[in-house]
């Protein structure tokens, strides 16, 4: 068999009943919550100072001072954070010749048919183009928010180019904020998701139905019982 | 001559005008004022200008303002930009007329337009950091300023600066508190030669016609008035030499309006970014009420159970 | 100012040249706009840059420093040539149809009597042919080859447009354009004003620039007219009340002069004083000399002074030099013959040329006292500031001493401005520190001073045990108590001869103006020109009524004009020989038949004829003098002289070095460049920029602000010529110090062709020393020349040769 392409460090697959698999180590947890949080924190900031219905939303941050003086901290928080997860993640977010078959069935996909798809590695199509889209959006996010970052960075491009930078940032911001909302709806819609990255884990089930090609590799790895010395699973 | 506005009585005098005569306030959706003021200018007559700075020196004094003490920079402009402490500037270009190859040296006393339709107003987040009087001076209050900068971004003429000590945005505010009580702003006060005076939009257009008047009898035949439609017009105007070609008086921008980028940042944009972000909740709730949870079967789990054995065995 | 600020607004055409109003007077500069904007006026400059004025102006033309004479004396050429002359006013009003003595000539740039030992005139042939009956000889039909009219139309016919392109560097289609401009004004109905300043006077013929642009305006007819007039914009707010009140060392208050050793005594002194008439009819006012010599007599010394006395003429000091003038002071004291100096309000230090001589002069006093309120450098030469002051300071021995005075806001009193008016000022703030008025620090020392000499008697006490001092606190006298001196009051009845139980004036009360002033004792007056300033009405000067009939300008009813509440000199050549006025729509007075009426006092006896009695009543003549007789030291034609330091020499007289009459000290001979000199090729000038007031406002923030950093001034093409990049350091150095400044290469200097050779010129703003709130600099004083106008001795500060560098900053 060939080398598992998509099986990350970590990953490992206890049998028992049900059968507990290893998704995300604790660091990787802890990097996508960090993540997770930052985004969060800079959707709500960056919509406060978008559309005035929202600027109520600077109430959480302690005013608008406070939200314009530590939105681009929370992103800068959020680039390094997610270029962890990048880091960890990219190999296994290649695109494989079965997501091809996945996007063309997206309609069996939206309707929960998963017994008509092609059997998948540790990351749907669905997944990796959120991974990608996130890494793309984080780029153009960064880049034009310190053109736009007036306290430190206003003299280094022209108005123009601020301008400029101003409505790309808003408008990856709100494709950003979309693409968070599919993810967030995945990880509800898909029962049994939430845990990989609260506890680390998954049922076997939830392996063999989502995700069955890497269940497989997982198995037929030579390493078994491995992951009794790494992984901490909650129980 | 001008007739100059008369000193304020010495009693106490009651604003002309507040927080009930806005036409415009930042973020915010505004009643109309019930009463609308006559609309007031500043004119600026770059052709009676001598550039002696007495506007820059009497900003500084009104406002209480303290400038940094620079260093020559190659030119008269001190300091050579617009700063939050130096709300206007003059601008000296040398510029050699090529039509009769002469030399003109073009002062323009710069600092915020004022605009009908103020791009600051219209980019600023914060509600009510910026305001419009329906006489036209458009304010900053400095409360309600978040420091953001995206006036910046919106001002077509490049006017308001950033503090780096408090971090909020400041520009020329027409000297409000003076016009409250019936005076002109200090720039115009100050200023020994007319090149600026000031009252109501109207009369200082009819002031400005005999000026030009008197410009193009002295063979400047592009003179004219410099009030940009694209803006709305401005509540300080400037008179040119060459009004064909205001770019020569250190950048003045010939056709200015509010970018168009901006303008779909603030208007499309807007509505839009909400809009899909709203329909992705939308329809990921929709979703879930149609088609139901994703949930793993018994089956699942049995396969994987099976699997897992198998792949032990 | 012959005429007022205010009534510049009346003026057709406006010749900025010599000065640049709009940058040092911003504010009178208003009433040039106004012209502008109201009447359609038109604004010349003429200046070696392209200045604030040109800025605004209607037509620039380029001039090279310190050849003014020879540019208007092209414009005189000029007008005479093509028939541009107000010949009933000529006629009338100057001395164009007097006959000048036999023997009287001029050749080679020289005069009759030149002693070129003496650097000075015999002027005994600059004189009038005086008939039998004592009066001048006139030909009403100027045909006689000696009449004033002759003699100036050959002087100035050397001067052709060709001439003064070649020596001024003016381009000749320039110089035709402005001159048929200025011609224009020969109408009687059209006028031109000539505001004129530092950029005519600061030079070694100065006088002579001032007097050529007068002598113009006399043939156009300018002088006296609304619009019109001889403006000289007075720099620091009250320099024009400090010549009026007699500060300069061979004046006393009012014009008056002190006696010279020459003149031991009252009948000597009085001897060339009296003014005779020269025409039959004429008022010759100075005829009133004595009346106001014996009232400043009596001001001064009271009861001590007595006609048997002669008025205490004995007190006053006899001169046995000219003047001791400040260069003069300054060389003395360099030579250690003045050990002892008061510095009152004053920063010689920045302000005088060859700052390197000055700090050696000021390093030989045993005491030095500062009375500023400012920090000066002057107080502080000593003190080591780098490059900006190598002074020395363990080597000086000078005691300084600094009084801190308060300034113009922090106290009341009068100050007066270029238009002759005596504002009363009141304080806007109380005095910091320890400063003190003027007058409470000048009594301290004459209240001490005069305690010594009663205790210890001295060589000759009475004039300062004798001087007056009734003020209610002797150690501090008051505004209102100093200017109700100068206005003088009765000091007994006098009596009136028609009705002996009436009195014609009253003891104690304040004289209503100078015509009352008498010769017997009966009257004391510290300043003949302000009396009527301060009446028994009160006040006169703190008047505020800003009414002004007919909107003529004159504000009669604002403050007090010397003399008299004279808006506008000599007025009465306003009107034609008969009284009316040359252009009716600017009426300023007029004969009615029986007196003279009008929107002005009336600059002539209220019942004159105007057939019978002319209008310049200061003259002994009762005209005006295109002809100057002994009057001026280089002669009684301006002729041009080049600068001391010229880039070339004199095209009209080779020989000549700078004002032939000029004082040299002979050790300032060997510090000034060659003619033509290749170790310093650049003609250099100083001058003032507006965001700055002299040395004071570098001690400002704001000011600071607005204009920072030392700069100079050069073309586009100087920059090119020797790689220098505008804002990069330069060196400037001229014979007599170096300084270092940052460039600005700009297109309002341009090189101009002199003689077929260009001339680059370096501009050089005078704002900046080692003390105060700006960026330390230099000022323009390092570089200037120790040399003064033949006449009145104002340092030449605006043509001098230096030369220029490429370099890095100074290193402090």
């Amino acid at each position: 068999m060939s080398a598992p392409y998509d099986v990350e460090s970590g990953d490992a697959v206890h049998p028992g009943h049900p059968v507990q698999v290893d998704r995300y180590t604790v660091g990787a947890r802890i990097n996508h919550w960090i993540t997770a949080i930052s985004l969060i924190l800079l959707a709500i900031s960056g919509l406060a100072l978008f559309h005035p219905s929202l600027f109520f939303l600077t109430g959480l941050f302690g005013g608008g001072q406070m939200t314009r003086t530590i939105h681009p901290w929370i992103g800068v928080v959020l680039f390094f954070s997610f270029f962890g997860m990048f880091l960890r993640f990219w190999k296994a977010n290649l695109w494989k010749s079965e997501d091809g078959t996945w996007m063309r069935r997206i309609r069996d996909v939206i309707a929960g048919h998963e017994e008509k798809l092609p059997e998948l590695g540790k990351y749907n199509a669905g997944q990796k183009l959120v991974f990608w889209g996130m890494s793309f959006l984080i780029v153009v996010l960064i880049a034009s928010g310190v053109v736009i970052w007036n306290a430190y960075f206003s003299t280094f491009t022209s108005i123009g180019q601020q301008r400029v930078a101003l409505l790309v940032h808003s408008v990856a911001a709100v494709a950003i904020i979309s693409l968070w909302i599919v993810h967030v709806y995945a990880a509800i819609w898909v029962k049994g998701t939430i845990s990989a990255m609260t506890r680390g884990q998954v049922t076997g089930g939830w392996a063999w139905r989502h995700h069955r090609k890497w269940l497989r590799e997982l198995v037929s790895r030579k390493t078994p019982g491995s992951s009794g010395t790494r992984g901490t699973p909650a129980e | 001559m001008f007739p100059p506005i008369p000193n304020p009585p010495v009693t106490p005098t009651p604003a002309k005008f507040g927080e009930g005569d806005l036409i415009r306030r930042s973020a915010s959706n505004l009643r109309v004022p019930v009463e609308f003021k006559e609309p007031v200018a500043k004119l600026i007559d770059v052709s009676k200008c001598i550039g002696c700075k007495a506007c820059q020196a009497a900003c500084l004094e009104w406002n209480e303002l303290h400038e940094e003490i620079g260093t020559f920079n190659g030119s008269y402009t001190n300091p050579p930009d617009l700063t939050e402490n130096s709300l206007t500037l003059m601008r000296f270009t040398e510029w050699v007329n090529p039509e009769t190859d002469t030399l003109e040296w073009l002062i323009r006393k710069d600092g915020c337009m004022h605009c009908a339709d103020p791009g600051c107003l219209k980019a600023c987040p914060a509600p009510g950091a910026i305001v419009q009087y329906s006489n036209g001076i458009v304010d900053f209050d400095h409360d309600r300023c978040i420091g953001c900068g995206y006036c910046v971004k919106g001002c077509p003429f490049n006017i308001p600066r950033i503090s780096k000590a408090d971090h909020k945005a400041y520009k020329c505010t027409l000297c409000s508190d003076r016009v409250a009580v019936g005076q002109g702003p200090a720039c115009q006060k100050a200023c020994p030669t007319q090149a600026i005076v000031f009252g109501t939009k109207t009369q200082m257009k009819e002031w400005a016609e005999g000026r030009i008047k008197d410009l193009k009898s002295r063979g400047y035949k592009n003179a004219g008035l410099y009030d940009p439609p694209g803006v709305g017009g401005t509540h300080v105007m400037y008179v040119l030499q060459h009004a064909d070609q205001p770019s020569l008086y250190a950048g003045l921008p010939d056709n200015p309006r509010i970018s168009r980028i901006v303008e779909a940042w603030k208007g499309v944009t807007k509505y839009v970014g909400l809009g899909v972000m709203g329909f992705a909740a939308i329809a990921g709730a929709l979703h879930y009420l149609v088609a139901g949870a994703n949930k793993v079967t018994p089956e699942d789990e049995a396969n994987a159970e099976k699997l897992t054995e198998g792949g032990r065995s | 100012m012959t005429n007022s600020w205010t009534d510049i607004r009346n003026t057709d055409l406006v010749v900025i040249m010599g000065g640049n109003a709009a940058e040092a007077h911003p504010c009178g500069f208003k009433w040039v706009t106004e012209a502008k904007a109201s009447r359609g006026a038109k604004l010349v400059v003429v200046d070696p840059r392209f200045t604030r004025s040109a800025a605004v102006a209607d037509y620039y033309a380029p001039i090279r420093q310190g050849t003014d004479i020879a540019f208007l004396n092209g414009v005189i050429n000029y007008c005479i040539a093509n028939d541009k002359v107000q010949w009933d006013y000529v006629k009338a009003f100057t001395n164009a149809s007097y006959i000048v003595k036999e023997g009287f000539a001029y050749q080679d740039g020289l005069f009759t009597g030149y002693d070129a030992e003496k650097r000075d005139y015999n002027r005994s042939t600059w004189d009038y042919d005086i008939g039998p009956d004592g009066y001048a000889v006139v030909d009403d039909t100027l045909q006689h080859p000696r009449c004033v009219w002759n003699l100036l139309k050959a002087h100035v016919a050397q001067y052709t447009p060709e001439l003064v392109e070649r020596i001024t560097g003016t381009p000749k289609d320039k110089f035709l354009k402005v001159a048929s401009m200025i011609a224009e004004c020969s109408s009687k109905t059209k006028t031109m004003t000539s505001m004129y300043a530092l950029g005519w006077t600061q030079h070694s013929k100065g006088s002579q620039n001032i007097r050529t642009m007068a002598m113009l305006q006399l043939i156009l007819g300018n002088i006296g007219v609304r619009g019109g007039g001889m403006n000289a914009l007075r720099g620091h707010s009250n320099i024009q009340g400090l010549t009026d009140v007699g500060l300069m060392s061979n004046m006393i208050p009012g014009y008056l002069t002190l006696p010279t050793e020459r003149e031991p005594d009252f009948n000597a002194y009085m001897s060339t004083r009296g003014f005779k008439p020269l025409r039959p009819n004429q008022m010759s006012y100075w005829q009133n000399y004595r009346k106001f010599f014996v009232s400043f007599q009596k001001s001064m010394w009271g009861d001590a002074a007595t006609a048997e006395n002669n008025w205490a003429f004995d007190y006053l000091p006899k001169l046995d030099v000219p003047a001791y003038d400040i260069l003069r002071a300054f060389e003395l004291m360099k030579q250690g013959k003045i050990t002892n100096y008061i510095c009152q309000g004053f920063n010689p230090m920045q302000a005088f040329p060859n700052r390197g001589k000055l700090t050696e002069a000021l390093s030989k006093l045993k005491l030095l006292v500062v009375m500023d309120p400012l920090e000066t450098e002057t107080a502080r030469f000593w003190e080591n500031h780098g490059v900006y002051n190598p002074a020395d300071t363990a080597k000086i021995q000078t005691e300084v001493i600094q009084l801190p005075t308060t300034c113009f806001a922090e106290d009341e009193g009068a100050l007066v401005n270029s238009g002759r008016w005596i504002q009363w000022h009141w304080p806007a703030g109380s005095p910091p520190g320890e400063a003190r008025t003027d007058a409470a620090i000048m009594a301290g020392i004459h209240l001490r001073m005069k305690e010594l000499y009663r205790k210890e008697g001295g060589a000759f006490p009475d004039p300062i045990l004798n001087l007056t001092w009734t003020y209610k606190d002797p150690h501090e006298p008051t505004a209102v108590e100093l200017t109700k001196e100068l206005n003088g009051s009765v000091l007994r009845d006098v009596p009136d001869p028609n009705d002996p139980t009436k009195k014609l004036l009253e003891a104690g009360k304040q004289v209503a103006g100078f015509g009352v002033l008498r010769d017997d004792g009966s009257t004391a007056c510290g300043n003949w020109i302000y009396s009527g300033s301060y009446t028994e009405a009160g006040n006169m000067m703190a008047r505020r009524d800003n009414s002004d009939p007919d909107a003529t300008g004159a504000y009669l009813k604002w403050s007090f004009a010397w003399p008299a509440n004279r808006r506008i000199l000599y007025n009465r050549a306003s009107c034609d020989i008969d009284g009316k006025p040359w252009d009716p729509t600017r009426k300023l007075i007029e004969w009615d038949g029986s007196k003279w009426t009008g929107y002005d006092v009336p600059d002539i006896a209220v019942t004159a004829k105007p057939q019978d009695v002319g209008p310049f009543i200061m003259n002994p003549e009762g005209v005006s003098r295109l002809f100057a007789r002994g009057m001026m030291r280089e002669g009684p034609f301006p002729v041009h002289y080049e600068p001391f330091e010229s880039p070339v020499a004199n095209l009209i007289a080779p020989k000549i070095r700078g004002n032939p009459v000029a004082r040299v000290f002979k050790d300032d001979f060997a510090q000034f460049a060659d003619t033509a000199s290749k170790e310093f090729p650049y003609a250099a000038t100083s001058y003032r920029l507006t965001e700055h007031f002299h040395y004071w406002t570098k001690n400002n923030h704001v000011n600071s602000v607005l204009q920072p950093e030392f700069f100079v001034e050069i073309s586009e093409e100087l920059a090119k010529e020797k790689k220098i990049e505008n804002a990069g350091w330069v060196r400037v150095w001229s014979k007599r110090g170096s300084v270092f400044a940052k460039a600005y290469v700009t297109k309002r200097i341009r090189p101009l062709m002199v003689d077929g050779k260009p001339v680059h010129i370096v501009g050089i703003p005078i704002h900046w020393g080692f003390v105060g709130a700006a960026k330390k600099g230099f000022p323009a004083n390092v570089l200037t020349p120790f040399v003064g106008d033949a006449n009145i001795e104002t340092p030449e500060f605006k043509a001098f040769l230096v030369n220029i560098e490429p370099t890095t900053g100074p290193v402090a």
